[in-house]
């Protein structure tokens, strides 16, 4: 799965069932950031799948 | 899974109930949020010409947006807005760029005063010869101009973007560096003694975490791009913040539970520090000041005169 992070503007290639599974694995802070999925909000318990397309959009303010 | 209320998707879970709420829902828990608030902590009262100190991020434009939305139709109550241009090339010049457009699009009066206007340099030539933390001389020199500003400008309160997180992170700061004294001028409206030249600053989102305020600006497409001060790293606050997240992510409701005792120990600290945290009169320009001098002032004759 082709995730996009927003705060490095890069992408990462990773393998996750749920999004919550996905923050583990790219070793990210819920609390930190929101995730989309075709640009929809979703929570941290929803599943995910290979031809989703995800990004990873920061809240903390940037200064 | 779908929302707690009805039968739409989710977008959050809520950490303070364990809730999950969908679009519809979560806009109106948001907003009823800041109603409460408001009404709670009496922030806005008839006559009212509130001055939202705006920089183009998430929290000024959300705040913005909402007092607009609630009050734009309420003849005594004025709303407008202010944004200082520190002078940060590739940051600051595009965030204002966002609020401008915000600001024409709703139809709200925005004033912008800079660094270099006022001060005689911007932030990035400040720095060119200043070695001290950059965020320690911005903050001062900003607080010091939405403050003068807001005055000359009308303003009866000053508000402002903070939310949960940052007022978590102020709170706990204050505490490591045993200043509760300055703790007491927090809360969702400062100021502990009335002051004729101190605008009081009023926050709307005082309850609502980053991460609330960051999805409420997303659905409601409020949110520009993410953009990052490149002065903003290493700082205590930063620090202070990752901490908070990290002990948030291992035990949900810590940042709910700081602010929530806090809250219950504000008014003791008000009191205690009624004397103690009265206002001055600056020797040099007059503005409100802790010090004989006020840090604006001194930074001015430290750090710019000499190299003007």
């Amino acid at each position: 799965m082709k995730v996009y992070i927003e705060k490095i503007n890069q992408y990462k290639n990773t393998k996750a069932k749920t999004v919550k599974e996905l923050l583990e694995k790219l070793k990210i802070n819920p609390t930190t950031v929101i995730v989309t999925r075709n640009n929809e909000l979703i929570t941290e318990e929803q599943k995910i799948k290979d031809s989703d397309k995800i990004k990873i959009l920061s809240v903390i303010s940037g200064g | 899974m779908s929302c707690k209320k009805c039968v739409e998707k989710p977008v959050i879970k809520l950490i303070n109930s364990n809730k999950t709420l969908c679009k519809n829902c979560f806009i109106e828990y948001f907003e009823k949020k800041v109603k409460k608030t408001i009404a709670d902590y009496n922030l806005i009262d008839k006559n009212d010409h509130i001055i939202v100190a705006a920089s183009g991020g998430k929290d000024s434009i959300t705040t913005l947006y909402l007092l607009n939305k609630i009050f734009s139709k309420r003849k005594d109550v004025k709303i407008t807005a202010l944004a200082i241009d520190e002078g940060i090339h590739g940051y600051r010049d595009k965030s204002l760029e966002h609020l401008k457009k915000f600001c024409k699009k709703y139809k709200i009066i925005l004033n912008i005063y800079s660094y270099k206007k006022e001060f005689g340099k911007s932030l990035d030539k400040i720095l060119k010869t200043y070695n001290g933390v950059p965020c320690s001389i911005c903050g001062v020199f900003r607080r010091y101009l939405l403050n003068a500003k807001s005055r000359e400008l009308g303003a009866t309160k000053l508000a402002t973007g903070h939310n949960l997180d940052d007022e978590t992170q102020s709170i706990v700061m204050n505490y490591f560096r045993n200043s509760l004294n300055v703790s007491a001028r927090l809360g969702p409206i400062t100021g502990i003694i009335p002051d004729k030249k101190f605008i009081r600053r009023i926050k709307p989102l005082y309850f609502l975490t980053e991460k609330e305020v960051t999805i409420y600006s997303f659905l409601m497409k409020l949110l520009d791009k993410f953009n990052e001060c490149p002065y903003n790293h290493d700082s205590y606050r930063g620090k202070i913040r990752d901490m908070l997240n990290d002990f948030e992510a291992k035990y949900p409701g810590t940042k709910h539970g700081i602010i929530t005792t806090f809250i219950q120990l504000l008014p003791i600290l008000k009191e205690h520090y009624k004397k103690s945290n009265y206002i001055k009169e600056c020797s040099s320009c007059g503005e409100p000041s802790s010090q004989e001098k006020c840090k604006s002032c001194q930074y001015i004759d430290e750090v710019i005169k000499p190299t003007l």
